[in-house]
């Protein structure tokens, strides 16, 4: 199975180019599983469920930060889509502290980061950007050649590899270019792994621990099914 | 890449059938117009050639550079990007001052004398607004023609991008005839999405759009150009009024008569 991390700041437009992904690959008779990590509220799940039929979740992160969430959770969501006979997973999050990002080894990474949300914004939130594979840069229609310009420009000078896919989500401008990639992206390993250098913390995952699955970390941890457990002393 | 002509090809229309236009090729030097109905389908259009549409958008056009389509994982260095769109939408969204942003922008797109190519461009800029653009001032506090202006200014000159497309630049109360002739001194490809039928006629030609689909490709013949050159009388007498109201004069109809009277002779 392959799996494509999306992360973004609220309201970029994630699932807009999530769907537009998802209409695509279902055409080629792919079958992804979709699962969307949020905060506090989400109702993609049960959008993408409706819309296209696919399998769906939601995890809620609640007291912890999205990118934490997903780490304690990723294995068991990825036996979920196995169990589902997909071969595609899509998980959206809404990496919020900006410090962490939630791509992992052997997998696709994708920012989404709206054109609209200002020039300096690639400088500002960190490994969700420079460790990505992929930044789709949304909304394009609504700023100035120039801003975008200089826009683009930031997101190479912060990630000089990545490849930026500009597009109008809305308008289904610009997806083909993503699906390709994904269809070119590696087979997940297990164990997985983290890809990044978390920032040092007090959180396991802040101070290096990379392991992906709650019995690897300590403290408030949760299941898939959101029960929340504690390990430690 | 160098750019010496961009190629339409038409793809289908709202009803599915194939657009009558099926070709047609942009120059280096061209002004052409998009014209038509609300909601028709001519801002589809420019989406369809800023994004170098490979039949993966959903009016199936392609769009050639060159006679050669546009790989769709080829990415263009920013410094060289050969589209600037100027949309409905399209607005400043920095709250930097006007001075600072052109500097950044200017040093993005790696020019040789900044402060040359700056005060070149808020020259432009100011010759197609009533008040002038202030250095100092933020981008967010211009007013909408001045954001206007100054996106025409900035995307000729600083961007130098040889392809601009501009979508009803009228509405935002520029100098029309004033940007026309501006922008002829730049050997690049215009394209207007326009209700103005002055613009229009002062095109090279006309692209004629319904239903989302290429009706028609008219070229300015010689009547029609003598005739834009009657229109722009009248259009001149509206301006004179508008200047007129616009410095607290008050309007009669004695005026009036007395402007058409002055246009006729």
């Amino acid at each position: 199975m392959k799996l494509v991390i999306f992360a973004g700041p609220p309201t970029c437009g994630k699932t807009t180019v999530i769907r537009q992904v998802i209409r695509r690959m279902l055409k080629k008779d792919y079958k992804p599983s979709f699962v969307k990590i949020d905060v506090l509220y989400a109702d993609e799940d049960e959008n993408i469920n409706k819309e296209f039929g696919i399998p769906t979740k939601k995890i809620y992160s609640g007291e912890l930060c999205p990118d934490h969430c997903n780490v304690v959770v990723l294995d068991e969501v990825v036996e979920w889509a196995e169990k589902n006979g997909s071969d595609y997973l899509f998980v959206e999050t809404a990496g919020l502290c900006l410090r962490c990002s939630p791509y992992i080894e052997n997998s696709l990474g994708v920012v989404v980061l709206e054109a609209t949300s200002g020039m300096n914004l690639p400088r500002k939130i960190g490994p969700m950007l420079t460790l990505a594979d992929i930044a789709v840069i949304t909304k394009i229609d609504l700023i100035s050649q120039a801003e975008r310009e200089v826009f683009r420009y930031r997101v190479l000078e912060a990630a000089k590899d990545i490849s930026i896919v500009e597009s109008n989500a809305l308008y289904g401008i610009g997806i083909d270019p993503i699906v390709k990639k994904i269809e070119k992206s590696n087979e997940i390993e297990i164990p997985m792994f983290l890809r990044g250098n978390p920032p040092v913390g007090t959180c396991t995952i802040c101070v290096g621990k990379k392991e992906i699955g709650a019995k690897n970390h300590f403290g408030v941890l949760r299941t898939m099914d959101q029960e929340l457990f504690y390990i430690g002393e | 890449m160098e750019i010496e002509k961009i190629t339409i090809i038409g793809g289908y229309g709202k009803d599915g059938e194939k657009e009558k236009v099926d070709r047609f090729e942009l120059k280096m030097g061209d002004i052409i117009s998009i014209v038509g109905p609300t909601g028709c389908g001519k801002t589809t259009l420019i989406n369809d050639i800023e994004l170098f549409a490979n039949n993966n958008t959903p009016s199936r056009r392609v769009i050639l550079i060159n006679d050669q389509p546009i790989p769709e994982d080829f990415s263009f260095d920013p410094k060289k990007h050969p589209i600037a769109l100027i949309s409905q939408h399209t607005n400043f969204l920095s709250d930097l001052p006007v001075g600072e942003f052109l500097k950044i922008h200017a040093t993005v797109r790696g020019a040789d004398d900044i402060e040359l190519i700056i005060a070149e461009t808020l020259d432009f800029a100011n010759q197609l607004t009533g008040e002038a653009i202030i250095r100092e001032t933020a981008m967010t506090e211009l007013s909408g023609g001045q954001t206007r202006s100054l996106l025409i200014a900035d995307a000729v000159i600083i961007g130098n991008s040889p392809i601009i497309l501009l979508d009803e630049i009228e509405n935002a109360g520029i100098n029309r005839t004033k940007a026309l002739e501006l922008l002829k001194n730049y050997k690049k490809i215009f394209v207007f999405v326009t209700h103005d039928p002055r613009i229009a006629l002062l095109s090279d030609f006309r692209i004629v759009i319904k239903a989302g689909s290429m009706q028609k490709l008219i070229s300015t013949n010689q009547e029609e150009r003598l005739a834009a050159g009657e229109l722009k009388k009248i259009d001149d007498v509206v301006l004179h009024f508008r200047s007129l109201i616009r410095a607290g004069e008050v309007i009669s109809e004695v005026i009036l008569n007395e402007s058409i009277k002055t246009l006729k002779v």
